[in-house]
């Protein structure tokens, strides 16, 4: 593992592709390998794609990829497509809008499946996420499963968000979750040369205007990423809205604050881990429920006695 | 437990993926990640997508005739990576006289028309290399 | 088509007979199945009677053949004038090779050329060109420039053969091409007549020999309608194609809905580029497959004849009847074919060739034996070119027009066809339209579940292949299979290199930097192309300016 570490942080993707199976599937291992990574993280630019299916997030990925490159970096994409809830398995497909950058020395794409989790990422993006960091990409595309499931998670985790979306799919605004217009850093409207996009771009703009408690005003973009259109415009964007993190002092902010929840959460799956596996002898929490059921006890108390198990003092 | 990782290609320019996209499905439906990456795939690229994913498996299915390049092209880039420990089938059109050659050349098994997918999923469950 | 009383009576007398005949007979032997289901999974009564077709009004819905709806045939006699084109789609390895295949197919008594161009021919890349690679001459003839077209039609006089070309994305270079070959052997463009496929949205759908995005290969499909219009009148301009989307797995419903939606879309473009529908509608043709459940198949065609012919009528106010006839094409089903004893395809093709001919198609191409195993010998392209002779010689088939009109199970299976065929046809008009319907990988995704369950059910017994997962037996290598000797691929490079050398390369260049031009226009490109090809611009050449101007196309993928 220490010779992976090594050859990864020198750029070998084979050793980089490793990492991330060790941290996506093996928690130990993930353990030890994200503690001798840590040192070396927290340089990449994290943007999170999200939007509708059919919005063209892979295209929109490929092209924006292609852009960055151009422009003399190294990027990593990690491509989120949802895991069958019956049978555990999943096709994942993103790459295949971009086949011409699995041969660029400077791109890496990983695809992973949500494996159950159901936050629009997998569980172990953000773990993969770090080793791709480590690894020396200077910016980190993480293309969501998309809106309709919830995505929430792309916003701890992402520095910049692009909400993509396109005319035509419906009443395409109201059809996208209340909420989700916040996490928005720039809004694309792509297939803009479709009948509908000024309408689109229109009716987004309103409901910025509308927005209250923003600092800045997020832009409107439209491109054509099918024809390479605009992606100048988008990346000119996303270089600002890195300007005005830096400046107004809100990416300290933004990172500080998910690597609390990152950090609450980490305990919190820890106690989890010990509660059920060091006080659920026998099935003790099968028969306390059914205690709580019967009325014979209610679940306050009962928390209290787990965790008085915990402590050392047995109830 | 880890799913197994399998990549299921279309090397050459031929256009016919109906195997493919079965193959994809079935996989999937018996619990793998499946990493489908399209038409006109170079083996440059296959064996790219195959590193950086870190697959267990490639499967790549052909039926223009141009397997005796293609198919040992791609294993021979994965021993320029050092990834032959990634299982290789494929399958298609593909004459009986031919196999030989292609297995003798790393190609773990040929899945000649009429192979379930029942067939597929045990063969590569019983023969990951890791 | 039964008036209330003769229908009553019907109804009672069949449930008559089920009460005392057929429960009788259900509790003493009962059926082998719960349901029983055609070939696209549809299921089929026990009995058809009068009343399944009695909403069927003979005159407007069936009619008489060689009149709208056509459901009964294009012609008023049909086989009775003369057989279907016995059209067999070949070609291999060099033009010289594949030109020897033609002119022994025609001593046989084939009365059409069908050409099969490799994959590089049809993905618009030169031999030489890397993805090439393995490539060359292996599903088809390989052709670079002019100078293989001539070889290919050496000798074979371009005013008297009819020729089919598979060639879609690329179409336009290779009819250019066909044109000036046929004006050095000086054949004007007038009088040839044949096909091209041309019919992109299927490659985007099923077949994957796209190469410019949808917009712009749209522009080059009604650029080629147009200039046919003026130049090349006999020539049918497109085949709009069913075979490959069957061949995906679709079911015979979706078939004629996704190939109807296709037509559709081209017709649209065209009035949108300021034709008048009755100017290029006649020249429409169209390709379907013919696949095992016979009475299925043959219902599917005449179902796709009638609903063409109200789509022109009724929503393209076309006026002309020419306008409004579907003529097919038709292949046996390749998927059906199977490696495993694979002397019993014959048998196959046989009833798939039947179905078609009682279908009513214009053309036909039977597959051969050994077409699940490499390209066909001459063997066995001979036997498939037999069975057509033997069907149109000694069966009798065609002695009447459209003989299971008027069948119970027939008629109501048409019309079955038909309506599931116009829900796709609604869904995708929803959708807007069958491109934005590629985009969005709604076809492709319909057409992979059906493919998915049709091999669930092989996989369990539901359906039997026979040689396959019934009556197998242990089978030795087939021998004599035909392969493409890997040398060709060098073959052609030299020809390229000797091309190269010895035309004008300033006069390319012009030629090839005026058809850029166009292509940044708006002016029709096919005269361009025309004059390239004159100076030997080789296909790559052509095809890579249009790349420059036009991009390539993404596929789309729903699984």
């Amino acid at each position: 593992m220490e010779n992976l570490i090594q050859l990864s942080l020198k750029g070998n993707k084979r050793a980089c592709a490793k990492l991330i199976t060790l941290v996506e599937n093996y928690p130990e291992e993930a353990e030890k390998v994200l503690k001798e990574i840590h040192q070396y993280t927290g340089k990449a630019h994290i943007i999170g794609i999200t939007g509708p299916p059919g919005a063209g997030k892979s295209t929109l990925t490929d092209k924006l990829t292609k852009g960055l490159v151009d422009q003399g970096y190294k990027v990593g994409i990690i491509a989120i497509d949802p895991t069958s809830p019956y049978s555990g398995g999943s096709i994942l497909g993103d790459r295949i809008r971009m086949q011409d950058l699995a041969l660029n020395t400077n791109v890496f794409i990983r695809s992973m499946g949500t494996r159950g989790y159901l936050g629009g990422l997998s569980k172990y993006t953000k773990n993969a996420l770090k080793v791709l960091d480590a690894a020396g990409y200077d910016y980190i595309i993480i293309e969501t499963v998309g809106v309709g499931q919830s995505e929430v998670d792309i916003v701890k985790t992402a520095d910049t968000i692009l909400m993509i979306m396109v005319p035509g799919l419906g009443d395409d605004i109201q059809s996208i979750k209340a909420g989700i217009m916040e996490i928005g850093d720039i809004f694309v409207i792509n297939k803009s040369d479709l009948f509908g996009a000024d309408r689109t771009a229109t009716e987004v703009n309103m409901m910025l205007d509308l927005s209250m408690n923003m600092d800045r005003r997020p832009p409107v973009i439209k491109v054509i990423a099918s024809k390479n259109e605009g992606i100048d415009d988008l990346i000119a964007e996303i270089k600002s809205h890195i300007d005005y993190l830096k400046e107004s002092g809100r990416l300290i902010e933004r990172r500080t604050k998910n690597l609390k929840l990152e950090v609450v959460e980490l305990i919190e799956s820890e106690l989890r881990k010990i509660v059920i596996t060091h006080t659920d002898s026998e099935n003790r929490l099968d028969k306390e429920v059914i205690n709580i059921l019967n009325k014979e006890k209610n679940m306050y108390e009962v928390r209290d006695e787990f965790l008085g198990g915990i402590n050392g003092k047995k109830d | 437990m880890k799913p197994i990782r399998v990549l299921i290609a279309k090397p050459g320019l031929d256009g016919h993926d109906r195997g493919a996209k079965l193959i994809a499905r079935a996989l999937r439906d018996a619990g793998m990640e499946v990493i489908y990456t399209g038409l006109r795939q170079t083996p440059e690229q296959i064996v790219a997508a195959a590193v950086q994913e870190d697959v267990d498996v490639i499967g790549m299915s052909l039926l223009s005739g141009a397997h005796n390049y293609l198919f040992p092209r791609v294993v021979e880039l994965l021993k320029e990576q050092d990834a032959d420990d990634i299982l290789i089938v494929g399958g298609g059109v593909i004459p009986d006289d031919d196999i030989p050659a292609l297995k003798e050349a790393g190609i773990a098994e040929i899945f000649t028309p009429g192979t379930t997918t029942t067939q597929m999923i045990e063969f590569i469950k019983t023969n990951i290399k890791r | 088509m039964f008036n209330g009383e003769e229908l009553s009576k019907i109804k009672q007398n069949r449930e008559s007979w089920e009460e005392k005949v057929l429960n009788k007979s259900l509790a003493k032997a009962p059926e082998s199945k719960q349901e029983f289901k055609s070939v696209s999974g549809a299921v089929v009564n026990r009995l058809y009677t009068p009343e399944d077709i009695a909403d069927i009004d003979y005159e407007t819905e069936i009619g008489y053949p060689g009149q709208y709806p056509f459901t009964r045939g294009y012609q008023p006699t049909m086989y009775r004038g003369k057989p279907w084109t016995m059209r067999m789609y070949a070609g291999f390895a060099t033009a010289e090779e594949s030109n020897e295949r033609y002119k022994y197919l025609v001593s046989q008594g084939s009365t059409g050329l069908s050409v099969a161009f490799d994959l590089p021919t049809q993905i618009g890349y030169d031999s030489d060109h890397a993805l090439a690679q393995g490539e060359v001459g292996k599903v088809g003839v390989a052709i670079d420039s002019l100078k293989d077209m001539e070889i290919l039609f050496n000798g074979i006089p371009l005013d008297k053969v009819s020729t089919s070309m598979t060639i879609n994305a690329p179409a336009a270079v290779l009819l250019a091409m066909y044109i000036a070959v046929a004006e050095k052997q000086g054949v004007p463009a007038d009088q040839l007549r044949g096909t091209i496929q041309n019919d992109i949205l299927k490659e985007y759908i099923a077949r994957g020999t796209y190469i410019y995005p949808t917009e712009p290969s749209m522009r080059l499909i009604t650029n080629i309608f147009e200039y046919c219009s003026k130049e090349v009148p006999k020539w049918n301009t497109i085949s709009i194609s069913g075979y490959h989307i069957r061949e995906a797995g679709s079911t015979a419903a979706q078939e004629v809905g996704f190939t109807l939606a296709d037509g559709i879309a081209y017709v649209e473009a065209a009035i949108n580029a300021g034709l008048d529908v009755d100017t290029f509608a006649p020249r429409l043709s169209f390709f379907f497959n013919s696949h095992n459940d016979l009475f299925e198949e043959v219902a599917k065609f005449r179902a796709a004849r009638r609903l063409w012919a109200k789509i022109m009528k009724d929503r393209f106010k076309a006026k002309s009847e020419k306008s409004m006839m579907l003529k097919f094409h038709t292949q046996t089903a390749g998927c059906t074919l199977t490696a495993q004893q694979p002397d019993n395809n014959i048998i196959r093709v046989a009833m798939q060739a039947l179905a078609a001919v009682l279908g009513g198609t214009q053309s036909l191409h039977t597959n051969s034996r050994d077409e699940a195993l490499a390209l066909p010998t001459t063997e066995s392209v001979t036997i498939a070119l037999r069975t057509q002779q033997i069907l149109a010689s000694e069966t009798g088939v065609t002695n009447t027009v459209d003989p299971l009109a008027g069948s119970y199970f027939i008629e109501a299976k048409t019309k079955e066809i038909e309506e599931k065929a116009l829900e796709y046809i609604t869904k995708i008009d929803e959708l807007g339209g069958a491109a934005r319907a590629i985009d969005l990988g709604y076809i492709q995704k319909e057409i992979s579940d059906s493919a998915f369950n049709y091999q669930m059910e092989i996989e369990s017994l539901e359906r039997i292949v026979v040689g396959v997962n019934k009556y197998k037996v242990e089978e030795g290598s087939p021998k004599g299979l035909l392969r493409v000797d890997p040398i060709v691929a060098e073959m052609q490079k030299k020809k390229i290199s000797e091309v190269k050398t010895s035309r004008s390369n300033e006069a390319v260049q012009e030629k090839l930097s005026n058809l850029r031009k166009a292509c940044q226009g708006t002016e029709n490109v096919m005269p361009h192309i025309l004059d390239a090809v004159k100076e030997y611009a080789t296909l790559g050449e052509i095809c890579d300016v249009m790349r420059e101007v036009f991009g390539e196309y993404e596929q789309a993928v729903l699984l």
